[in-house]
């Protein structure tokens, strides 16, 4: 970034503003009004629209550190957002380094198509029909039942692995993909390099291609852990009574509770968690990559 | 070290023959260079024996064990890439000490080993460096220090020099040259570079639509070339096509060309003749009788291309271009449109029968 502005010169930026202008425009319209708003909101006793009298407050940050359960659920959502992102590796890093070292031409093609297709779907459609398939007598439940011998319950529904399924269903392709980029990028003569110096495959991906492809790993969990510590729709439908988490908390604030200045000061906060840890990880993060 | 021996080998991709019953004896500690225009099937080959790539049929063995089915990390091969690939994210002594540790080697064994290799290509204090901070000739140093680590028992260059240019590829040449002596390693070089071939190897191969056009010591292929395509693809040549007379051609306009001692081919088939350019004399009457020099055709200049130490004479002759190299003496030069004599011996004459 820093090179970036050293190239960028006063005459340059001059002319590059007319590209520049519209992107940010928007972006200040849309982003940075309502959210400047919610900071606004977050600091009030009452939402101005209801017509009650409303004053300047700290309270709704301080109800945060006042009561456990608001840490009990941040912590729980962040344990949720580690969880997912891990998965989203273990399942997307191998089908990316398939893509991109395994498989040529048309094939590659399809596959590639498959893990797109979840981007394509309506969020709640993918998570209903996850509700379908895994509640007692739903598909999995009877499916396995007509496969084994002996009679076996399966009933997911309403549980954290639900919820942990369809958040890892809904978020694995942006591993996949930035994975895939990175891996792609590799060239693959320091694979061949590699095993001529005597690495087996599992040496030579140990200590070329992870490294190489740890830009991509970093990114895709950025872009996973980050909004699955926020999340509350899967939460909410697939966990049921178990599905309370930081999110579905500051939802009801904006949607039940109608406290908005509550649910916008929970998500401040959250907004400043997340941007520390991902502060505190970069330096480590840097030297992996 | 050990000897390397190809034997029969066929590797098809498809319905394309990459490689047809190739088969070539690389001798311990030999320089041995691939050479052939690209498609050929030299890279394949080179694949065939490092291990990337298995054949169809055919075997291959290293140091008499026959190693056809065993994966390149079993082979204990060292081999430079065309592109150097280097590790990106390892420090240069890393990239060069990645392949005794992954053996597990002890820590102080790799550090004295990969100094002593770098030392070799002359990088000694450059082991901090990570590869993006080094120019293509150190990296293809580090690479090649990487390959000779550990110790493997050949060494394969696939086109090693050809992203240098061209006062550094000949430096390396010589350095390369240098590494292989010192450490008498069999070498198997892959090169689509006539001149690097010669001045380096102790035998070439030529390869061909993935067949073995010829092989031997540099000197034998280029003056006793076996076919037109080596003959022309290895140095330059001027070619007579014509009908054989036992030891020498006839051309269609009667001309007789007599080829050196030895040539023999059944009178009356076709055939050629090939005759290096710098075999040829070049003079601007045919003076008196030479019989030392017994073939003459009579011709005109009509290009000449002066490049210092020598000149290139293009001369017509019946329709066709012959080449001459004239070395610079000071003598008085030709100009475009003279008429000349060519002269040249039946020994620097080479008969090569048709197909």
């Amino acid at each position: 970034m820093a090179a970036q502005g050293a190239i960028a010169s006063r005459g340059g930026l001059r002319s590059a503003l007319p590209l520049l202008a519209p992107a940010y425009l928007w972006l200040t319209v849309a982003i940075f009004l309502p959210l400047s708003a919610m900071v606004f909101f977050s600091f009030m006793t009452e939402l101005p629209l209801s017509g009650k009298p409303w004053a300047f407050t700290l309270g709704n940050y301080a109800a945060f550190f006042s009561q456990g359960l608001y840490l009990t659920l941040l912590l729980a959502s962040l344990r949720l957002g580690l969880e997912v992102t891990l998965w989203c590796i273990l399942i997307g890093y191998p089908a990316a380094y398939v893509l991109a070292k395994v498989l040529k031409g048309r094939s590659r093609e399809a596959i590639f198509l498959l893990v797109i297709l979840p981007f394509w779907s309506n969020g709640l459609v993918r998570i209903f029909s996850w509700a379908m398939v895994l509640r007692e007598g739903g598909i999995l439940d009877t499916a396995l039942n007509a496969v084994l011998p002996f009679k076996i319950n399966i009933d997911l529904m309403y549980s954290y692995p639900a919820v942990i399924i369809g958040l890892v269903h809904s978020y694995v392709p942006y591993m996949v993909l930035t994975c895939y980029l990175t891996l792609q990028a590799i060239d693959d003569s320091l694979i061949e390099a590699g095993r001529s110096l005597g690495a087996s495959r599992l040496q030579v991906l140990k200590r070329v291609i992870i490294p190489l492809s740890m830009p991509g790993l970093v990114a895709g969990a950025a872009l996973i852990f980050v909004p699955v510590v926020g999340s509350f729709m899967e939460p909410r439908i697939l966990g049921g009574r178990t599905g309370t988490f930081y999110g579905t908390v500051i939802e009801d604030q904006f949607v039940a509770v109608f406290n908005w200045p509550l649910g916008a000061a929970l998500s401040f906060i959250l907004l400043a968690v997340v941007l520390v840890i991902l502060a505190l990880a970069a330096p480590v993060l840097r030297r992996a990559a | 070290m050990a000897g390397v021996q190809v034997s029969n080998v066929s590797r098809s991709f498809g319905a394309h023959k990459a490689l047809d019953d190739v088969s070539i004896d690389f001798a311990d500690g030999g320089f041995y260079a691939l050479l052939g225009p690209s498609g050929s099937g030299k890279t394949t080959l080179l694949r065939q024996i490092a291990g990337f790539d298995f054949p169809d049929s055919g075997r291959i063995s290293i140091g008499g064990e026959s190693v056809e089915r065993v994966p390149v990390e079993k082979r204990r091969i060292g081999m430079v890439f065309q592109n150097y690939a280097l590790f990106p994210n390892m420090s240069v002594a890393d990239n060069v000490a990645f392949g005794l540790s992954v053996r597990g080697e002890a820590k102080a064994v790799i550090a004295t080993e990969v100094q002593r290799a770098l030392d070799l290509v002359q990088l000694g204090k450059l082991g901090g460096r990570r590869p993006h901070q080094l120019s293509g000739g150190q990296r293809q140093r580090v690479a090649l220090a990487r390959a000779i680590v550990t110790k493997p028992r050949v060494l394969l260059l696939d086109e090693p020099l050809g992203a240098l240019d061209k006062a550094l590829r000949v430096d390396m040449q010589i350095e390369l040259k240098r590494i292989q002596r010192e450490i008498g390693i069999t070498t198997i070089f892959v090169t689509h570079d006539q001149e690097e071939a010669l001045t380096m190897s102790d035998r070439i191969g030529i390869l061909r639509d993935g067949r073995l056009v010829q092989e031997g010591p540099p000197e034998e292929i280029y003056d006793r070339p076996k076919s037109e395509f080596a003959a022309t693809f290895l140095g330059d040549a001027n070619i007579f096509r014509g009908d054989t007379t036992g030891n020498g051609i006839r051309l269609p306009d009667g001309t007789a060309i007599a080829a050196g001692a030895g040539a023999k081919l059944a009178a009356g088939a076709k055939a050629s003749c090939a005759v290096r350019p710098e075999r040829i004399r070049i003079a601007t009457d045919a003076g008196a009788p030479d019989t030392a020099n017994a073939n003459m055709l009579k011709g005109q200049v009509s290009k000449r291309i002066f490049a210092g130490n020598n000149s290139t004479y293009f001369v017509e002759r019946a329709g066709q271009t012959l080449k001459v190299i004239v070395q610079n003496t000071g003598a008085d030069r030709l100009a475009e449109g003279q008429d000349v004599v060519l002269r040249w011996s039946p020994e620097s004459t080479v008969l090569i029968a048709a197909g």
